[in-house]
């Protein structure tokens, strides 16, 4: 019973020392793609082309998506007002939600699901077939060439996907209100624009997409350089990039919440 | 110079491009890899170092390279002292190195013409005309000029070893190192590479590490050779030599040899023990 006991503290210290040590690899790997942050711009063909793979190939999803949520808002936030009387503040809610909060964490759950998953598997392969090593051996830094301009060409994309996951969801809403429903344009539109605050909601969301940008690829490049280099390695490298940044996301959203909408 | 002639440990020569002296190193303090090993490569030969799998053989070329450190002893590569480089001071080495990986290592996100061009492009101002004429050149000595235009995915196990070896001396290397360039290969690529491996060597004057277990090809081609048993150099000699040798080890090595002093059964309980004993023993 006691040694039994005495295993469970033992493996739980054990698993704390390892989360711990691999919290703090992961924080030193950050600053050293900080450090290649003036390469990663200097050679903007590199940045460009990873903010086409993490960013213009994530368009249909997100715009997709964006679609369908901004639709679904429209038909139960429709359902909810249209009980107090208040129909026509629907433009308002759908665009608070979605500048607020659902463009921000939904946008940055699919990058991860799509494009985080791709930078894990793209670099996990390159080491497992030692085309990291091989540019090592070549004298050119892979945290310069290319850890840091898929660093960057995520946390660009992401404010961008997600200003345009909150325009497509907008944009369904207004074809649930006023399309589908009926209700008035002008209201729909001129209540919106009266209600959103470009300062609090806009810029906010901005703010949370951008950390949300940080955090996701940050994981997904750590995740993809520190991969064991087989092909399960890969395989759950990737899995831990859509897992662990998911739950950052939302904890960080939380967290951000908190701060920037806190008495508004 | 006569090969035969080197006695193990001798001082590192100044004409030598590469030398190990009394180097032990282990991946963990508890698991030593080598353990005082010494070995000079002199400039403008072809030297093999070979030995059974998990040897070391792999380890010394990272030694070279300056991706490991040693936990005692030195490790020069063109008269410098590699464990002391500083990071840019050892990229700075690596630029007269050429490096072959087991499987090419190609990058797969790029051409053939790419891959060969990447160490132009990132370590170069040279203009994009003369880059072509250089890649061209680079895959002409490999006999793969034809295939420029392909991606990585359509070439054999063959040719992609030759692509990456043309990749290897883009920059035009003083020393080479090849690690076990011959695995997997078809015996027409198998002859092809170790032929241009030799080639290359007199063609460009430069001077090459082989770590392979193919002793017939290695035979062929090689200036002296290194066999590597238990952390230590247990032989080594120029090929003639080897060929005579009445070394035990070397004899089961060249003759590919079941049983001798590396056993073909690992250290186990008898094997009454094991199939009439106690179950799960």
């Amino acid at each position: 019973m006691v040694n039994g006991l005495l295993g469970l503290l033992e493996r739980l210290g054990a698993a704390t020392r390892q989360t711990i040590t691999r919290l703090g690899f992961a924080s030193r790997f950050f600053i050293a793609v900080l450090r290649y942050t003036p390469t990663a711009f200097l050679r903007t063909q590199l940045t460009l082309r990873e903010i086409y793979f993490a960013g213009v190939l994530s368009l249909v999803i997100i715009l997709m998506s964006g679609l369908f949520v901004g639709m679904v808002l429209g038909l139960q936030g429709y359902d909810i007002l249209n009980r107090y009387g208040s129909s026509e503040a629907l433009g308002t809610m759908v665009t608070l939600s979605l500048v607020r909060e659902l463009g921000p964490v939904v946008a940055a759950l699919l990058f991860a699901g799509r494009a985080g998953s791709a930078i894990t598997a793209e670099i996990g392969l390159m080491k497992t077939t030692e085309q990291l090593l091989a540019m090592e051996m070549m004298a050119v830094d892979p945290l310069a060439r290319v850890v840091a301009p898929k660093f960057w060409g995520g946390v660009i994309s992401m404010p961008l996907l997600a200003a345009l996951f909150s325009a497509a969801g907008v944009f369904g809403g207004y074809l649930v209100g006023v399309q589908l429903i009926g209700l008035d344009s002008g209201a729909f539109w001129s209540n919106m624009q009266s209600a959103v605050d470009f300062r609090i909601d806009i810029v906010n969301g901005i703010i949370k997409s951008l950390i949300f940008g940080i955090i996701v690829t940050w994981i997904a490049v750590f995740e993809g350089y520190d991969t064991k280099p087989t092909a399960e390695g890969v395989s759950s490298a990737t899995t831990r990039t859509v897992v662990e940044a998911s739950l950052a996301v939302l904890a960080a959203d939380f967290i951000l919440t908190v701060f920037m909408f806190r008495g508004v | 110079m006569s090969f035969a002639s080197l006695s193990r440990g001798s001082p590192p020569a100044s004409d030598d491009a590469a030398s190990l002296t009394d180097v032990t190193f282990g991946y963990t303090p508890s698991r030593t890899i080598l353990s005082g090993i010494s070995m000079r490569i002199p400039r403008g030969k072809v030297v093999a170092i070979m030995g059974g799998s998990g040897c070391g053989k792999t380890t010394i070329l990272r030694l070279l390279a300056g991706q490991v450190r040693p936990t005692a002893g030195k490790v020069v590569v063109n008269g410098q002292s590699v464990p002391e480089l500083s990071k840019t001071r050892l990229y700075a080495l690596r630029r007269q190195l050429g490096f072959l990986f087991q499987f090419g290592a190609l990058f797969t996100d790029m051409s053939v013409f790419d891959n060969v061009a990447f160490p132009l492009r990132e370590h170069t101002d040279l203009p994009e005309p003369l880059i072509r004429d250089l890649v061209l050149m680079k895959l002409n000595a490999v006999g793969l000029r034809g295939a420029a235009h392909l991606e990585t995915n359509e070439l054999s196990g063959g040719m992609a070893r030759r692509v990456a070896l043309a990749r290897a001396i883009a920059l035009d290397p003083s020393l080479m190192m090849y690690d076990e360039p011959f695995t997997g290969l078809d015996p027409i690529s198998l002859g092809v590479v170790s032929r241009l491996i030799r080639r290359l060597n007199d063609a460009l004057g430069i001077t090459s590490i082989v770590i392979t277990h193919d002793i017939y090809q290695s035979l062929n081609i090689v200036d002296y050779i290194y066999f590597i048993s238990a952390g230590g150099i247990i032989a080594e000699g120029t090929p003639t030599a080897i060929r005579a040798s009445t070394d035990p080890f070397v004899k089961q090595f060249v003759n590919g040899e079941d049983d001798g002093p590396v056993p073909l059964h690992m250290k186990a309980p008898p094997l009454a023990e094991d199939f009439l004993g106690r179950q799960g023993a």
